[in-house]
């Protein structure tokens, strides 16, 4: 019944795993895309906390605040796209996002 | 020891089920209230852990703003979200396979976990015993890595920069208040003093 690390590995699998199927379901709708994106970032955070706190050691904590940083300012960013996005063409279809014939 | 394996429980389930909800979700704001619960349930994951300052963190910082952020967006954005919404299903078979995979992967490598017990004699930054974790947190975020710091600042910097300047846009007709003009009037611009003759009136 204790708790131990591989617990901790395995629910960060499991949402990990549940982002990139988000990716592949909703193919279509950008912002639900954005927010599968935070899931596996948090799977991510969550491996980095069970391992700094399994392991003793606090730079998984550090890194983890960085992870955050960097996913917060991705999270505006890939916003702000989507209102220009939306502004520009009225749709955020990611099928259409195609004016630069690549 | 039963009552943290019982919160454990309680939080972990309660994650994977919302982050299930996330990808899930007909209605895109649901979606995003789903993503708050699944970042409530991480934070108190990382109570168990031992990390506090994290989880505060998560809560304050992320909840309250990056996916307050989210549902702004969801809400400002007048997008027909069934139609976006079609081929679901299509996508459904290859989604479920690959997720499938990757999550048997991923238990494979975890499940198997095994720390080399090295590990725990020579650990580089050790959490002191007798501080919090938040002082702790500081005390070598602000030492030691403290150009990794400034850094995380700097592309918080860059990230506003660039989201101000993506969306501010003006619009060409619409009258806007000039301030400089206003303040600048003098009275000979605004004021004429004529002396009108009887009779005559102005021209």
């Amino acid at each position: 019944m204790t708790v131990g690390l591989t617990h901790y590995l395995t629910v960060a699998a499991v949402l990990f795993t549940i982002g990139i199927f988000g990716i592949f379901l909703n193919r279509k709708n950008v912002i639900v895309i954005l927010m599968s994106i935070e899931l596996m970032l948090l799977a991510v955070n969550i491996n980095f906390v069970a391992f700094s706190a399994f392991h003793g050691d606090l730079v998984g904590q550090v890194f983890t605040m960085i992870v955050l940083t960097v996913a917060a300012a991705e999270a505006a960013i890939g916003l702000a796209l989507v209102v220009v996005y939306f502004r520009n063409r009225g749709t955020i279809d990611v099928a259409e996002i195609d004016l630069l014939k690549g | 020891m039963m009552l943290s394996a019982l919160f454990f429980y309680l939080f972990a389930i309660m994650c994977v089920g919302a982050g299930f909800m996330v990808v899930a979700a007909r209605n895109p704001v649901h979606a995003v209230l789903f993503l708050i619960l699944a970042f409530f349930n991480a934070a108190g994951l990382f109570v168990l852990l031992g990390a506090e300052f994290l989880a505060m963190i998560l809560v304050v910082v992320y909840v309250g703003a990056v996916l307050v952020l989210f549902l702004f967006v969801v809400m400002m954005l007048d997008v027909d979200f069934a139609e976006l919404r079609a081929g679901f299903l299509k996508y459904l078979p290859i989604g479920v396979t690959i997720g499938l995979l990757l999550l048997v992967e991923l238990i494979f490598v975890v499940g198997a976990w095994i720390t080399a017990p090295t590990v725990f004699i020579d650990v580089p930054t050790p959490a002191p015993a007798q501080v919090s974790n938040t002082q702790a947190l500081g005390e070598i975020l602000y030492t030691r890595y403290v150009y990794l710091f400034e850094v995380a600042g700097l592309i918080l910097l860059v990230a506003m920069v660039g989201a101000i300047v993506l969306t501010l846009h003006h619009k060409r007709d619409v009258r806007r208040q000039s301030v400089a003009a206003q303040v600048g009037r003098t009275r000979e611009m605004a004021v004429e003093v004529v002396q009108v003759e009887t009779g005559r009136g102005l021209k």
